[in-house]
């Protein structure tokens, strides 16, 4: 049975696209959807069109900047890299997202016990 | 905190600069698409499946632009704006109903805004003087009496300055301005100039720092100082051309020479807070010395310490004076002083009048609400396909009623900036009105607050008469607007109830406004109809100027010299000369009965008027019994007077009144006739008792010469001047001042009142009309089949008609019936502004019924018409 494909919380996406920038340094709007997709192994069910609005909320609030240039196979396309307010902001959320995982983690571990 | 700043500002900036953010955009997903389909056909997958899969995973080209739009926009603007561009072009649409709309609200906001203007500067705006809340003005004799009675005398007020602890200061003026006439010689022709005198302290007290130039030095405001002016702000400019180089030169002023030491600010107007109507040219000190022995002549303003209440400095003032009047036995009067803010003071008897002009205007605001919601329910209705078909579509309800505010708020916005311009120049209109006698107009104008009242009107109105419209059209059913909105269709009676009940209100509050206005008419018409005791028309007067040498014998003859010649000129019935006007100016004396005792506190000050003989003849006053006087009465001769009947009742209540001694001051005095009452100072106040005193035995202060005429006074001016420059050459160049216009003057409040309120009430009639006319005429065009259908079953054009008038009337008549009632409640708050008129005055009520009546059936006569010339074949084929 085909495992069912994960929604997006709201606000991770966000999170993801820092990190894949902080990791990857510039991309366009496609190397980031397809790095992850990859990275998620295509469990994630990402629209990539939804990534260029979480793309001009980033840039907005300065964690990202964008620029136009050219591609290793000559294609035109708009990059964008971190910036260092980004990095600020990328160690803060994900310090959050693991505290928070971690708790979900042993909360949820607890259950499948107390089911014991 | 500056990352949310900084996103908001971007946001902002991406609203702004939509166009060249979509263009980036779509390259980018151009490129997007252009990888992800070259990454497919290196897969190898076919062209058109590499594209469809790149599509399908990009998930909607249309939906990722949206949220990219939302999420860097500002999406409550966007909508926003595309209503605007959606009522615009609606507006546009439909010219005459814009047209119709927009003007009806500029003269509703117009008016509202002027009044509020007025109503500002009289009432709410604070006086132009440095914390003037502080400011209190002080009154003998409880304000009551000519000025003579309600003024202090030189030591009074020294004395009350230097022992009271409520005041940090306490100044005062000369108040017989009047009295005292300036002639500017040294530019061109010699020319009246008008000064006033104040206290040295006048202006530091006040907070009033000068232009240009210093205000007065302490020694040029005792005995013997350098005599020193300042110029009023228009005389500078007037008179010298705004050269500020002027200050510190000398001119001559009644043959002396005078320093002119500075300027005093535009700000400041002397007239428009002291005595409306006049024009004041410039100031000199008044030296109290001078003035010490001249009786009661300064009116005082006083200087609160801060932390000391009113009541506290009036109970104060209550002990003081007795106190200083029992160490100085010699005073006539103890001049307890009534005490009133000076604000209270300058404009307090106008704030009844201004509060009811301000209700009127607030009603012609309403009724212009009402007169639009119903516009706007008949155009509403036209267009219900419409908005049938967008909810169809899928706009919400709270999508549609924001829509239909937003043109309501765009209509008002335009009436607003409309109705601004409208006020702005009413506004400046009157701020040159010299003629009107209410204090502060000069300054009235449209600032700051007029704006920000506009502003709020302007939305008040939008939201009132939008409102009702939106929800009617946006609720109700989908199925049944959009099948049954054909032409000659009938729609819902709901509809056209609502519509009944708007033109009700509309003309209860037209029935108000009218009868108000129509109440305050007829006083204004009783008021001109007063028996003012003299004949205003045909009568004109002009200042003269005399050299006597201080000898009431040498006066004599000069006047009676000025007073032959000036009647040998053609045209001239009679003339004589006085020192005061009724209604102009006043002072008053000492009169009393020889012999007759009189209680505490009942000798009041009499009213003196020193005349020439010829002087009641030539103003058409009514000498009921005994003589006028003669030349024969000279400074040797037995002193004589003539009193009016209000001082003949008072002095010998029950006696002859002729050939009766009385005290004139101290000194015998025969009073030789009686002349009917003259409304000496407010022609809607009775008259107090009155002295006249030959100019040959009584000192004048100033000489009018009056003539009556049997021509228009004006043709006669250049005569009766050359007569008098012959006689003396240093006659200023004084123009006529017909009597009428004095009279005039004392009426003009309430004239201006009145034509105001007569506007607002004319502009409610025309307004309720429109609004029967409206309803009416939509009710017929709704119903033209039915119509059509009953005229082919043998209804006659006659009947017809009726029937549409009869719906008229009935309309009508409910609104009067409410405004009636309204009225008559109104018509009890406003009794204190009537003159001889009974709240409940039939004819003004009756008038009003008959008026609205003949308007309603004139409005509802047009589209009567138009009902009964209805083709019935082309009626009922037309649907």
């Amino acid at each position: 049975m085909p495992e069912s494909k994960l929604d997006l919380l709201q606000g991770t996406l966000d999170l993801m696209v820092l990190q894949t920038l902080a990791a990857m340094g510039p991309l366009h709007g496609y190397g980031i959807a397809r790095r992850i997709e990859r990275v998620s192994d295509d469990v994630i069910l990402l629209n990539q069109g939804t990534i260029y609005a979480s793309l001009v909320r980033l840039l907005q609030r300065g964690w990202l900047s964008a620029e136009w240039g050219v591609s290793d196979n000559n294609r035109k396309a708009k990059f964008y890299s971190i910036t260092k307010r980004g990095r600020k902001q990328l160690a803060q959320d994900a310090a959050y997202w693991q505290r928070l995982s971690s708790v979900m983690g042993r909360v949820l571990a607890l259950r499948e016990e107390g089911g014991h | 905190m500056i990352d949310s700043l900084r996103h908001a500002l971007n946001r902002v900036r991406a609203f702004l600069g939509k166009q060249p953010i979509d263009q980036d955009l779509e390259a980018e997903i151009h490129s997007h698409l252009g990888f992800a389909i070259e990454e497919n056909l290196q897969r190898g997958m076919s062209a058109d499946e590499a594209r469809r899969q790149a599509l399908a995973r990009f998930g909607g080209v249309e939906q990722a632009k949206e949220e990219h739009r939302e999420t860097r926009g500002l999406p409550l603007l966007d909508i926003l704006l595309q209503d605007l561009r959606y009522t615009l072009r609606a507006l546009r649409r439909d010219r005459v109903f814009t047209a119709v709309a927009v003007l009806i609200l500029a003269l509703g906001i117009g008016a509202n805004v002027t009044v509020f203007s007025v109503v500002n500067t009289l009432l709410l705006r604070p006086l132009p003087f440095r914390d003037p809340q502080r400011l209190v003005w002080l009154a003998a004799n409880q304000g009551k009496g000519g000025l003579s009675a309600v003024t202090y005398t030189v030591d009074a007020f020294e004395e009350f300055q230097r022992h009271n602890h409520s005041f940090q200061d306490v100044t005062s003026y000369q108040t017989f301005f009047n009295s005292i006439q300036y002639k500017l010689t040294g530019y061109g022709e010699p020319q009246p100039v008008f000064g006033v005198q104040v206290a040295g302290n006048f202006f530091p007290m006040l907070g009033v720092q000068p232009a240009l130039g210093r205000l007065f030095s302490r020694e040029e405001c005792q005995k013997g100082g350098r005599p020193v002016a300042l110029l009023s702000y228009p005389f500078w400019q007037r008179q010298f051309g705004a050269n500020p180089a002027i200050v510190g030169h000398a001119i001559t002023l009644n043959d002396q020479t005078v320093t002119i030491v500075g300027v005093v600010p535009n700000t400041f107007d002397f007239g428009s807070i002291f005595s409306p109507g006049l024009k004041v040219d410039f100031y000199v000190p008044a030296i109290m010395d001078f003035w010490r022995t001249w009786g009661n002549t300064l009116a005082l303003v006083g200087r609160l310490k801060p932390g000391v209440t009113l009541a506290q400095a009036q109970a104060e003032s209550n002990i003081l004076f007795p106190q200083i009047k029992a160490a100085h036995p010699e005073w006539y009067e103890n001049y307890l002083a009534t005490m009133t803010d000076l604000k209270g003071y300058v404009s307090g008897k106008l704030r009844r009048s201004l509060i009811v002009l301000w209700c009127a205007v607030g009603l012609i605001l309403l009724i212009v609400c009402l007169n639009l919601s119903n516009l706007l329910l008949a155009r509403a209705a036209a267009r219900s396909k419409e908005f049938a078909l967008r909810r169809a579509l899928g706009a919400g309800r709270g999508r549609i009623i924001r829509q239909l505010l937003t043109e309501s708020l765009i209509l008002s916005g335009i009436g607003g900036v409309l109705g601004l311009c409208f006020a702005f120049s009413v506004t400046l209109y009157l701020a040159h009105q010299g003629s009107i006698a209410l204090p502060l107009l000069s300054s009235v104008r449209v600032d700051g607050s007029a704006l920000a009242w506009t502003v709020l009107i302007a939305v008040f109105a939008a939201v009132l008469f939008g409102v009702v419209p939106a929800f009617k059209i946006s609720g109700g059913n989908l199925q049944q607007a959009l099948k049954d909105s054909g032409h000659g269709m009938s729609q819902g009676k709901t509809h056209e109830g609502l519509r009944a009940a708007l033109v009700i209100s509309e003309v209860g509050l037209a029935c108000v406004l009218l009868i108000g206005a129509g109440l305050l008419l007829r006083s204004f018409l009783r008021v001109l109809d007063v028996d003012l005791g003299f004949q205003p028309s045909r009568a004109a007067a002009i200042k003269v100027d005399y050299d006597d040498g201080g000898k009431p014998a040498r006066r004599g003859a000069i006047l009676q010299e000025i007073l032959r010649r000036v009647s040998a000129i053609p045209g001239i019935e009679s003339a004589g000369i006085a020192d005061m006007l009724p209604l102009d100016r006043n002072r008053s004396w000492g009169f009393q009965a020889k012999g007759k005792v009189y209680g505490k506190g009942e000798l009041q000050g009499t009213l003196v008027y020193v005349v020439t003989p010829g002087y009641l003849g030539a103003m058409g006053m009514h000498l009921r019994e005994g003589r006028d006087f003669s030349w024969h009465d000279t400074a040797d001769s037995q002193r004589v007077v003539i009193i009016n009947q209000a001082a003949a009742r008072y002095h010998w209540p029950r006696e002859d009144t002729v050939g009766r001694i009385s005290l004139v001051g101290d000194r015998e005095t025969r009073v030789i006739g009686v002349i009917s009452d003259v409304r000496e100072s407010s022609v809607e106040d009775a008259s107090s008792p009155e002295m006249y005193l030959p100019m040959t035995q009584a000192d004048p202060e100033g000489a009018d010469l009056v003539v009556r005429t049997r021509l228009r006074p004006e043709a006669l001016q250049s005569s009766v001047m050359g007569t008098l420059r012959a006689m003396n050459p240093g006659q200023p160049a004084t123009e006529f001042r017909p009597i009428q216009q004095i009279v005039d003057h004392a009426v003009s409040p309430r004239r201006f009142f009145v034509l105001l309120v007569m506007i607002f009430a004319a502009l409610g009639l025309i307004l309720a009309s429109l609004g029967i006319y409206g309803v009416i005429s939509y009710s017929v065009t709704r119903q033209t089949q039915e119509i059509g259908i009953r005229m082919a079953l043998g209804a006659t054009q006659g009947r017809v008609q009726l029937g549409v008038i009869g719906k008229t009337l009935r309309l009508v008549l409910i609104g009067i019936a409410a405004g009636l009632a309204a009225s008559i409640a109104v018509a009890k708050l406003i009794a204190s502004l009537l003159f001889k008129t009974a709240p409940t005055d039939l004819i003004t009520f009756l008038g009003t019924i008959v008026l609205l009546g003949l308007v309603a059936v004139f409005a509802g006569y047009i589209p009567a018409r138009r009902a009964s010339r209805i083709d019935p074949m082309n009626a009922l084929r037309g649907n």
